[in-house]
């Protein structure tokens, strides 16, 4: 058996979901991450695990809520128009502080849209997509092997704080073919001691629910919320800085874009434009950090993005608006070239763009 | 493939009867095919934004067209096959075709034999033909080296043996067609016709 297999993205995170010991899924079948649910509909049934084909995305995600509560490993994955269905379960995980993985391969949107790539669920992600006040643990991989480990990694932050991890990646990462190598370090799953897995007469009764009669308790349990939140944000930000130190210029783009932005960079590089790129791993907690150091030194910054431009808020958050931010974008399920992105270096090197 | 058979004959199609997948299709080599004068039958629907499992309207054709050499591509599993089912009883009462399976050890549902040959079966029970020969196409895609493929030889005899198919060629990329020649019997050298992502 070779060190590496030949998988697609889809693949990669329904074969790392199982190494991770995830023993529950439950989906129902869109474009561009069919694959997700036709690779644990092979597998589950061989490992004792339970593949389970909803009648849609709301009972799918309810599912899931119910697995969560007896303490189990569990997800779903969809494609954009299947997780704004998803958007009130979300709400109720996060209510009831219960852990889950939940994949979004993004397709063009609003509406049903097309089956082609896009970036345009960046807000639903990072914002919550549900109701209320809640955040969801946001990772963006950049290639196959990314979504096997940041699958991994989902589950694991999503045990230890009690919030939902979601997969944010899109039809390309979805679909595209590259060796993996799956020999993870699986740690121990956290111990959930609020699980409802039965008292045996030895403890009180656990209760998982988000209904709160009180509003002061409500207030309570929200702000303590938001204390575990602020702890994410200190401890579990991840990025990827390349030929940031010296840039004038620096990119900001996840996934697809910065594949395609890392050869533009390298690009301009050979032109003599100190340009980099930092490429957020987690975009919720936004790497806000790298972003307030290349502001120092930097004289622009551009998001690229396959979106009208979302991403670019958080930049300028982080940056504090110091510094210009242009977009450079395509929607609607086209990518941009590395040529587009290199023109729009250029543009933005000669002072073409404000 | 196509191109090398157009080589030998005139009438030459390419038939995508893939249903399930959406996002890969023929259709991209479409100017190709045209160049060469080679016929697509493919979905109306194939490289646009609609979503559903359309099968081509002029799919008849691959069985009702005698003088026609038709490549089928069927998609990797069964539920890629169940379309073929609809051309089966054509297709074996023509009897004169080949159905070759398409085998990667490095593949992570046909890592071995046994995995592979019951990937086989289903594919045969959804599209109603049996295999009659196999194609090794062992690959970790751009880093694949002479060596992984050297390495798949010994998977590629065994589900050889246990199904009783020849192993009709191992194909490879053309940058390592060179130094496999002579090593392996019937090596074909592939040629990438789609770019690979950045």
């Amino acid at each position: 058996m070779a060190d590496k297999v030949l998988m697609k993205g889809n693949e990669a995170i329904a074969e790392a979901a199982i190494i991770a010991g995830c023993r529950h899924y439950f989906g129902y079948p869109i474009t561009p991450q069919t694959e997700v649910a036709a690779y644990m509909a092979k597998k589950m049934p061989k490992i004792g695990g339970c593949f389970l084909q909803a009648e849609s995305e709301i009972a799918a995600i309810n599912m899931v809520y119910g697995v969560s509560s007896t303490g189990k490993r569990v997800m779903t994955s969809s494609s954009s128009p299947g997780i704004s269905l998803k958007g009130e379960g979300l709400s109720y995980l996060a209510g009831s502080d219960l852990p889950a993985l939940v994949v979004n391969v993004q397709r063009g949107g609003p509406g049903l849209g097309g089956i082609q790539p896009s970036q345009s669920d960046y807000f639903q992600a990072t914002r919550g997509g549900g109701h209320g006040d809640y955040h969801m643990i946001v990772l963006a991989p950049a290639s196959v092997q990314e979504m096997a480990e940041l699958t991994v990694k989902g589950f694991d932050l999503a045990d230890k704080y009690r919030m939902t991890s979601m997969i944010l990646a899109d039809g390309t990462m979805g679909q595209m073919m590259e060796p993996v190598s799956l020999d993870f370090d699986i740690k121990p799953e956290t111990e959930k001691p609020w699980a409802t897995t039965g008292t045996k007469m030895e403890r009180e009764h656990n209760i998982v629910n988000s209904l709160s009669l009180v509003p002061e308790e409500l207030e309570m349990l929200n702000l303590k919320r938001y204390e575990r939140y602020k702890i994410v944000e200190e401890n579990e930000t991840m990025y990827e800085e390349y030929m940031v130190d010296d840039a004038d210029i620096v990119i900001a783009a996840f996934g697809i874009a910065a594949r395609v932005s890392k050869n533009a960079v390298n690009e301009a590089r050979k032109q003599g434009i100190k340009v980099g790129l930092i490429r957020p791993i987690t975009l919720w907690p936004f790497p806000k950090a790298p972003f307030e150091k290349a502001a120092e030194h930097a004289k622009a910054f551009i998001s690229v993005e396959l979106s009208m431009g979302q991403m670019i808020e958080d930049v300028k958050l982080a940056t504090n608006c110091k510094r210009p931010v242009t977009l450079c974008n395509r929607v609607g399920g086209m990518i941009p070239s590395p040529e587009q992105v290199l023109k729009a270096i250029i543009d933005v090197n000669n002072g073409g763009v404000k | 493939m196509a191109f090398d058979l157009k080589n030998q004959c005139d009438n030459v199609a390419v038939a995508d009867l893939d249903i399930v997948n959406p996002y890969f299709r023929t259709k991209d080599s479409l100017e190709d095919f045209k160049e060469r004068n080679i016929r697509l039958i493919c979905s109306e629907y194939a490289n646009s934004n609609l979503d559903i499992p359309a099968l081509p309207q002029d799919m008849y054709a691959i069985t009702d067209d005698r003088t026609l050499k038709v490549i089928l591509d069927i998609g990797g599993d069964d539920r890629g096959a169940l379309a073929l089912g609809r051309l089966a009883p054509q297709i074996n009462e023509e009897n004169n075709f080949e159905m070759l399976m398409v085998i990667n050890k490095f593949r992570p549902l046909t890592p071995d034999a046994d995995s592979t040959i019951e990937v086989m079966r289903e594919v045969e029970g959804a599209g109603g033909i049996r295999f009659t020969g196999l194609v090794n196409n062992s690959n970790l895609g751009e880093e694949t080296t002479a060596e992984d493929v050297l390495k798949s030889m010994e998977y590629a005899d065994s589900v050889s043996k246990m199904s009783g198919l020849p192993v009709v060629m191992t194909s490879v990329k053309e940058e390592l067609y060179d130094e496999l020649n002579g090593k392996i019997p019937n090596l074909f050298s592939l040629k990438l016709q789609e770019k690979p992502v950045v």
